[in-house]
């Protein structure tokens, strides 16, 4: 099974980073991590190749910086990696990073392509469906448990309640959430042999894109502006005086949680 | 100074693996003393037991600077297991490793190497400590067989439940020590019950008695009546490993105070605005840059080839010492908490102070410093 599995560099969460004030975007550092939300994929990615003799091949769109994210990812043991890095892309929306990650997963060719179901930095939680659509092929969302049928995929389809059970045949797309499985820890020989593992570099270009069809320029939405989230306010206390209770059920029936 | 790739990588997942897998449960197995096979079996799937060894015996074919920068991270959380690991590797394996044949190695490595099973090294005995040489086990070669007799004391890693075998030093004729691998399910070995300690409790020590313990010819390592220098490179290596736990020690000692110190109120501040605490938490920083530098250094001379006795020896004794006084300064800040078990400063306070005695105590490491700049003193 050809596996392509998407994964974005981000900045680390764990240290502050900036927007700038003018574009709005996130000021990327040249060290950036692998998104933890892709751990996930990466490790689905890696048990459905090792139970098919199958390959494991990285998609981002980002700058490369020092690649540390995407050889964290190849660390754990993907097989290689297609990096689309162009000066043209910054200020790309969603749309556009999907039509960008579709075209390069369409040239190399793919049985299942795997994604998270949004990401940490961006979260707008469109980039797989829009994958799907552009490549068109079914997608198979929220996965909390992956199956391999007769030439098809069935997932556990995590829902508000419970779960739905879902199958498609392949070629498929599919979104998988954190707890879908246990990604394991890179060792020091995947370290190693991350390093001389295969790292594509593209350009938009390269994807037959033009400079006028991708980025700020063809981006169908614009941030007009940023504003920090307000400080937290004081809570309140409520004493008891026995009935403390009841005025802590109105607080709670204010703010609609019962 | 700056760390390869490989090293900033690994340091990564270390970081990631022991604030996950080990930090979480450190106070529950030090309150219970319980030896975690299940996080040993975790290390063991990250292939930390393996590190330094041979590709062909299931190694990573890492430097010795790796194996730092995993017992620095383990250590930075949990005491216990980087000595696990420290000792399991270090004391463990490397004698097999590097005094072993092909086929001692092929026999022995490839479960020890996977963290299948451990490997425990019996020098210490309960009248030759730091005079290691003053051993009285004794290993009478006898029809083919090595007949040990004798004792030993404070061996770590040689009691739990997946303990293969322990190797030892023993005296095989008047003068001579060599040094023999004893597996544990041999007759006559016999492991008493573990030492009540005042830290490490997670960590497993044992005495140990050999009454008419045979083990095949073959179980020599290396030459006969090479034991003593043998001990003494492998102890080499040991030193900058404990060196390591000393940093990661440090470490989480700095870490925890600069964090408290910015939230504990007194006399309507915050303590990290007075000077006397402030100044504590800058000197901890300090204590842990020089500690770190030192026991890289050390390594790295070892890694590329150097002459590394006497860099080992000062980063150990300087690493060391500087952890026994780095958790007493941590519990000072944490103040009347910083003296409850629950608080991590007070475990790495009794966590700390046999740094300064395993492997070399400071007296032992001022020795070999001091002969190193060509003191004759004794
Ligand atoms: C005007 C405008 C400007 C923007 N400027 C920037 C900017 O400068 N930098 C920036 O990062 N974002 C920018 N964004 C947001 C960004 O372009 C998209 O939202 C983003 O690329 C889509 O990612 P997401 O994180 O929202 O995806 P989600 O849909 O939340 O991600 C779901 C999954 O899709 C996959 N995925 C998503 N993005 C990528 C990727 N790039 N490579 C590989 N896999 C991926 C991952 O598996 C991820 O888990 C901008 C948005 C707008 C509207
Ligand atoms: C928890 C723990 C785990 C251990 N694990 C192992 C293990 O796995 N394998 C193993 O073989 N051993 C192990 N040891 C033993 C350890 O290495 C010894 O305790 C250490 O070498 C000191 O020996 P000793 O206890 O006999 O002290 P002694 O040698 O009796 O020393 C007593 C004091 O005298 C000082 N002293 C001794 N000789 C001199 C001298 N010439 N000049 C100046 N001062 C001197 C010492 O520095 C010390 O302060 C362990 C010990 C502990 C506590």
């Amino acid at each position: 099974m050809r596996i392509a599995v998407c994964v974005k560099q981000i900045p680390d969460p764990a240290t502050p980073y900036d927007l700038d004030p003018v574009t709005h975007r996130v000021v990327r550092p040249n060290d950036q991590v692998l998104d933890d939300t892709d751990r996930f994929g990466v490790e689905v990615g890696l048990q459905l190749a090792e139970a098919s003799e199958g390959t494991v091949t990285l998609f981002s769109m980002s700058p490369s910086g020092s690649l540390q994210g995407i050889r964290q990812a190849l660390a754990m043991g993907a097989d290689k990696a297609v990096i689309i890095d162009d000066e043209n892309l910054a200020g790309s929306d969603a749309l556009t990073t999907s039509r960008v990650l579709a075209a390069a997963i369409e040239r190399e060719g793919f049985d299942l392509v795997i994604a998270g179901t949004e990401s940490t930095d961006g979260y707008t939680g469109v980039v797989p469906q829009q994958i799907a659509e552009l490549v068109d092929v079914p997608s198979l969302t929220f996965a909390r448990k992956v199956e391999v049928t007769d030439g098809g995929i069935r997932i556990e389809q995590q829902t508000a309640g419970g779960y739905d059970v879902v199958e498609a045949p392949l070629p498929a797309l599919l979104s998988v959430t954190s707890g879908v499985v246990e990604p394991r820890y890179p060792t020091f020989k995947g370290i190693m042999q991350a390093k001389k593992k295969p790292i594509d570099t593209l350009t938009a270009e390269d994807l037959g894109f033009s400079a006028d069809q991708v980025g700020e320029a063809a981006a169908g939405q614009t941030i007009t502006s940023v504003e920090p989230i307000p400080a937290r306010e004081a809570g309140e206390i409520v004493e008891d005086d026995g009935e403390g209770y009841l005025k802590i059920v109105a607080l709670l029936e204010q703010v609609k949680v019962i | 100074m700056e760390f390869k790739e490989e090293h900033v990588a690994f340091r990564k997942v270390m970081r990631d693996f022991a604030d996950a897998e080990i930090a979480p449960f450190a106070r529950e197995w030090d309150r219970t003393k319980t030896f975690p096979l299940d996080a040993v079996a975790k290390m063991g799937d990250l292939g930390l037991f393996g590190l330094p060894f041979e590709e062909r015996y299931g190694g990573s074919d890492s430097d010795f600077t790796t194996l730092c920068i995993a017992i620095e991270e383990l250590g930075r959380v949990d005491q216990s297991m980087a000595i696990t690991l420290e000792a399991a590797v270090g004391l463990g394996i490397n004698p097999i490793a590097e005094f072993g044949t092909d086929e001692q190695k092929e026999r022995w490595l490839p479960d020890l190497v996977e963290g299948r099973a451990l490997a425990a090294f019996g020098l210490t005995e309960p009248d030759a400590g730091s005079d290691a040489g003053a051993t009285r086990t004794k290993a009478d070669l006898v029809d083919g067989e090595w007949v040990i007799n004798g004792s030993k004391a404070f061996i770590t890693n040689s009691g739990t439940d997946i303990t293969s075998l322990v190797t030892i030093t023993a005296r095989t004729g008047p003068g001579e020590i060599s040094t023999i691998v004893v597996p544990t399910d041999t007759p006559g070995f016999e492991v008493e019950p573990p030492y009540d300690k005042m830290g490490w409790h997670a960590s497993d020590t044992h005495p140990l008695r050999f009454d008419d313990c045979r083990v095949p010819e073959g179980n020599l390592l290396g030459e006969r009546g090479q034991g003593f220098r043998q001990f003494l490179s492998t102890l080499d290596d040991g030193r900058i490993a404990i060196a390591a736990l000393a940093v990661g020690v440090i470490q989480s000692c700095l870490e925890e105070s600069i964090a408290y110190a910015k939230e504990r109120i007194s006399f309507g501040k915050e303590i990290g605005a007075y000077q006397a605490i402030a100044f504590k938490i800058a000197d901890l920083e300090v204590a842990v840059e020089a500690a770190r530098l030192l026991t890289y250094k050390a390594a790295w001379l070892k890694d590329t080839g150097r002459p590394y006795k006497h860099a080992a020896a000062r980063a150990k004794l300087f690493a060391t010492e500087a952890a026994v006084d780095a958790t007493r300064e941590a519990t000072q800040i944490f103040g009347g908490s910083g003296f409850l078990n629950d608080s991590p400063v007070a475990r790495h306070y009794r966590d700390a102070k046999v740094l300064e005695i395993g492997e070399g105590t400071s007296e032992i490491q001022r020795l070999v410093i001091a002969r190193g700049l060509g003191l004759p003193v004794r």
